[in-house]
């Protein structure tokens, strides 16, 4: 039949349309264009500058999220699209970028079917590009590291196998451990778009005080005095665009109001 | 579409595909991928550091506040420091005007100039003054607020923000016919 497709390739480009191997026919969806305009850049043309590229897909074949018309669109229209993804479903925070405005993760995001509207989808602010839609976040990592995001208390737990914690002290940890560190906030914060060489961010601050807020670690002074000077820590102004845009809703301007509080009480 | 052209493998592919007993022949396929189109250079896994450091020279930097959506939060810290930059160069040039020239800009040729101007002139100009002198007020109550603790939230921004707006509105009307 002239419907199957009959070489490999042919079979790709109606991938995503699978009603058409259904054995029962169903109703055919009417075609519900939408326009997404995307930034491009291309490390093999460096000296080209970063465009909009504009698709137009069809969002009743599309799923209901920006990362599925991201894929649709690298799977049938143009595979040099580049972007990072990797578990769909909000917890890796590999596809956090900058959609109609906002930073969040493209995966949680749902594809607005207002007809007439395009969607902009940038690369997460202020961030150098490797290519199209995927920032570099070395320094980003290397701030978290510098925080020492790990457990540090060289006692021995008391009964020998593990460092026990009350309800109320772990309770304290809730909004914080959360975190995913997609870079959503840090990248949505004006004091971090300007001075990132040497502030810290909403996103390595919060995992600051979630380590320490801990009840098991012992290094508390120590973590606090590392925050101790003008720019890691009170370049934050308190703006909010960080709380304002986590895709997990968390609150990193309380946390660094807390830390900041207990600075001051020091 | 990805073309097997545009990575040079055009023509070995399509003769391994059509001659399944020849795809199994080894030494055949290696001299048929031989024949790329595209020129490749082996380099030292050593090499991938200069490559690295090359590219990062290059990269752009992604676009920020010309493409972030207005939001309360930002838009109301960046007012909060214009309106406090422009009030303090004005107290500042003000004060160093009347050092300069005493007797141009005492108290009473302030006055003798403010009410020779016409009555359009002097609500705007109060306005002008008016409204981000109010603004920064009430934000500065909001932000010592912050630093207390409270309206920590979203909700709490949110809440506060258009009571700072609604507050900014109603004290530059009262200040404009005072």
């Amino acid at each position: 039949m002239s419907l199957l497709p009959r070489l490999p390739c042919f079979a790709r480009q109606f991938s995503s349309s699978a009603a058409r191997f259904l054995a029962t026919p169903v109703d055919k969806k009417p075609v519900l264009n939408k326009e997404f305009k995307i930034y491009r850049w291309n490390p093999d043309e460096p000296a080209k500058k970063p465009t909009l590229q504009s698709y137009t897909i069809d969002l009743n074949q599309t799923g209901p999220m920006i990362l599925d018309a991201l894929i649709k669109i690298k799977n049938e229209v143009d595979p040099t699209l580049t972007f990072r993804r990797s578990c769909r479903e909000g917890i890796c925070g590999s596809c956090a970028m900058n959609i109609d405005g906002q930073n969040t993760l493209a995966c949680l995001c749902r594809i607005d079917r207002k007809e007439g509207k395009d969607t902009k989808i940038y690369p997460l602010p202020h961030m150098y590009v490797v290519k199209d839609l995927v920032p570099d976040l070395t320094l980003f990592y290397k701030q978290y590291k510098s925080i020492k995001p790990y457990l540090q208390n060289p006692e021995p737990p008391a009964d020998g196998k593990e460092f026990l914690q009350s309800p109320e002290d772990r309770k304290k940890l809730d909004g914080m451990y959360e975190c995913i560190l997609c870079a959503c906030c840090s990248t949505s914060c004006p004091s971090y778009w300007w001075n990132q060489d040497e502030y810290l961010g909403p996103a390595t601050l919060m995992q600051a005080y979630r380590w320490i807020a801990d009840s098991r670690d012992s290094h508390t002074a120590e973590r606090k005095e590392v925050l101790q000077n003008e720019m890691s820590l009170y370049r934050c102004h308190t703006i909010f665009n960080c709380s304002r845009t986590c895709p997990k809703g968390l609150n990193p301007a309380l946390a660094i109001a807390k830390i900041k509080m207990e600075l001051a009480a020091d | 579409m990805l073309s097997t052209r545009a990575v040079g493998l055009g023509s070995p592919l399509r003769k391994t595909l059509f001659s399944p007993s020849l795809a199994r022949n080894q030494s055949l396929i290696r001299t048929s991928f031989a024949k790329r189109t595209v020129q490749t250079e082996s380099l030292p896994p050593s090499a991938s550091v200069d490559i690295l450091n090359k590219q990062r020279l290059l990269r752009p930097s992604s676009p920020h506040f010309t493409i972030y959506q207005p939001q309360l939060t930002w838009i109301a810290s960046i007012a909060n420091r214009g309106t406090g930059a422009a009030l303090s160069a004005l107290l500042y040039g003000f004060s160093l005007a009347y050092l300069v020239a005493p007797g141009t800009f005492d108290s009473v040729h302030v006055v003798e100039f403010v009410a020779g101007l016409p009555d359009a002139a002097k609500y705007a100009g109060k306005a002008l003054l008016a409204a981000p002198f109010a603004f920064h007020s009430l934000n500065g109550i909001r932000h010592l607020s912050w630093d207390l603790g409270k309206f920590m939230t979203i909700k709490g921004v949110y809440q506060t923000g258009y009571a700072v707006l609604a507050g900014t509105a109603v004290s530059t009307v009262v200040l404009m016919f005072l």
